[in-house]
């Protein structure tokens, strides 16, 4: 259980955030600006805010009512910083058992050997930090953390100093700790596809104050984005198994918990559970069952609601059971169709707007 | 080439006096220049002047000023005589409290820059590691100041070796006691029959001064290595 509340105030800029969550890995998910630095800052001990509270599992590391403000190095919050900050003077293994040597007495029961094994770093151990690539020096860096046997691991935009390649090289490893280590994680970032991967939990930040907080699927589903991801993006997001990864056609099959969706071949065994993300724009919808269109995924549901957008746009949420799907189509269309609560309506989803990038590999049975 | 006994005795002298100042002043230079780099405090800008001040006045000021304060009638010299019976003027001592004295704004100034140079960012992820701060100051900040500190150690050095100003005015020139190698070139150049002597010293002083500068080059490189910078 982390708990933050924080108020700050520094010229122009003034912060003013609360959030609590239970969940394995919170995403602070905002664009630069919204706060999230000085977040991680305040959070860590590198900055005191004017008034605030930060208590992770019942330890009070901040508390300006009651004047306490435990030094950094005695937070036990580890921190991967978006550079790395490996110390270049040390080994590998050297930078690894810094933290070790000085966990205070805390212990996860997080060895040496196990966390090499986890993060695959065991052949890398007598190098330098400069003879290591970016995402290397990435899994070193979560190590390295790990191994201080924290109360909590921080990870600021770890992935955003990294390009595509290496940034798909170290997601499984954050889902592995995410999964396998006792130790909640808050993960800072910009990029609505690792959040959607990652989070059990996001806090959505924009200009200092937190918009919505919550499980992932239900913060970010129907949610509209546009102060976060700057232009407009809803979508909604669905846990589901892979029922069949791939068939003679090329696709995969997933079930969630009121249909299934077609999308194109997934690199996952069949049972895998993964979560998508439907972009709304990406949803159209008809009246009546469409017969003769090349629209692979056509769900019967009933419209829940009809909210305006801009001044041409509505999204529209559509109930299939218990799930809330969200289309965003034109306000000419809603009036065409008289979209209305209540309306019989079939969602199409196009197979081909699903790629890869849209799914994360959720928690294991 | 053949040196006589007082010129070996000089060339002794000069080096026992250098690595003296060097080592002395050291962690006095380390710490001065963590304070002007680090921090804040009311008099930072006089503690700055005065680190600089043998670099700006001319040497012959700065060994008056040490007679001044150190003489055994002055207010520190005075004390030390008597408390410990520890005389500065005419003695080796002294000419190493000139050198150090003399090369200590060099030695600030390369370990300060070192210091600058060095990433807050490390020092403060080895907080969030669990160190201290002397830990840190210890174990991260120390090691990546290292090339700086060598450097500086270096430039001190050199300068002790050649100081000769602030050394005749504060301790004399004393035969075996202060009389380092500049003094005993300057001793030759005034006597009559003195050049093949001035020519042999200086002929040390330059080969001194090539061997120490192919030392530093080559341990600052294996530093830089070690640091992984090169």
């Amino acid at each position: 259980m982390i708990e933050v509340r924080l108020r700050l105030r520094r010229g122009a800029f003034d912060l003013d955030v609360a959030f609590a969550s239970e969940g394995r890995l919170v995403a602070l998910f905002g664009r630069s600006g919204a706060g999230k630095t000085t977040i991680v800052q305040a959070i860590a001990g590198a900055a005191r805010p004017d008034a605030g509270l930060v208590r992770v599992d019942g330890t009070v590391l901040l508390d300006t009512t009651g004047g306490i403000d435990v030094p950094v190095e005695r937070r036990g919050i580890g921190v991967v910083f978006q550079d790395a900050r490996l110390f270049p003077h040390m080994t590998v293994a050297g930078n690894l058992r810094f933290g070790l040597d000085r966990a205070r007495g805390r212990s996860l029961g997080i060895g040496f050997d196990a966390v090499v094994d986890l993060l695959g770093i065991g052949r890398l151990l007598d190098r330098r930090p400069h003879a290591l690539s970016g995402g290397e020096r990435q899994r070193v860096a979560l190590g390295r953390a790990l191994l201080a046997q924290p109360r909590l691991l921080l990870m600021d935009e770890p992935l955003a100093a990294l390009d595509g390649a290496r940034k798909a090289e170290i997601l499984p490893y954050v889902e592995r700790l995410r999964d396998e280590l006792a130790v909640p994680i808050v993960y800072v970032s910009h990029a609505l596809e690792e959040v959607v991967r990652l989070a059990t939990d996001v806090v959505l930040l924009a200009e200092g104050r937190v918009l919505a907080a919550g499980p992932l699927a239900t913060v970010l589903s129907g949610a509209d984005l546009a102060p976060i991801v700057g232009g407009l993006d809803i979508g909604t997001v669905l846990d589901c198994t892979v029922v069949r990864a791939r068939d003679a056609h090329g696709l995969a099959t997933l079930r969630f918990a009121d249909g299934d969706l077609r999308v194109p071949a997934l690199d996952l065994a069949d049972g895998a559970r993964v979560r998508a993300r439907i972009p709304a724009r990406d949803v159209a919808l008809a009246l009546s069952r469409p017969m003769d269109v090349s629209i692979a995924n056509r769900l019967p549901g009933a419209v829940g609601a009809v909210v305006p957008v801009g001044d041409a746009m509505a999204k529209v949420a559509v109930d299939l059971g218990s799930t809330r799907l969200w289309a965003l189509v034109t306000r000419e269309a809603v009036e065409r169709l008289a979209l209305a609560p209540g309306v019989r309506v079939w969602a199409m989803v196009k197979a081909v707007a699903l790629d890869g990038r849209s799914f994360g590999l959720s928690r294991p049975g | 080439m053949l040196l006589e006994s007082a010129e070996i005795e000089a060339v002794l002298l000069s080096l026992r006096v250098a690595v003296t100042a060097t080592t002395a002043s050291l962690p006095v230079a380390v710490a001065v220049a963590w304070c002007l780099a680090r921090l804040r405090f009311p008099g930072r800008a006089l503690l700055d002047a005065v680190v600089h001040m043998p670099l700006v006045m001319p040497p012959v000021v700065i060994g008056y000023l040490l007679l001044v304060v150190l003489g055994t009638r002055g207010p520190v010299g005075g004390w030390l005589y008597e408390t410990f019976g520890l005389r500065l003027i005419f003695t080796t001592e002294g000419a190493a409290v000139a050198a150090a004295v003399m090369g200590f704004p060099l030695m600030v100034r390369a370990i300060r820059q070192a210091l600058e140079a060095v990433d807050p960012g490390l020092e403060f992820a080895a907080r969030t590691l669990g160190a201290g701060r002397f830990d840190v100051f210890r174990s991260v900040t120390l090691p990546l100041m290292l090339p700086g500190i060598l450097a500086g150690a270096i430039v001190a050095f050199a300068a002790a070796l050649g100081e000769f100003g602030a050394t005749i005015t504060f301790v004399g020139n004393v035969d075996g006691e202060t009389r380092t190698l500049p003094l005993a070139i300057y001793t030759a150049t005034q006597s009559p029959d003195g050049d093949a002597v001035a020519a042999r010293l200086v002929t040390i002083s330059f080969a001194l001064a090539l061997g120490g500068l192919v030392l530093a080059e080559a341990v600052s490189l294996r530093v830089r290595r070690l640091l992984g910078a090169a």
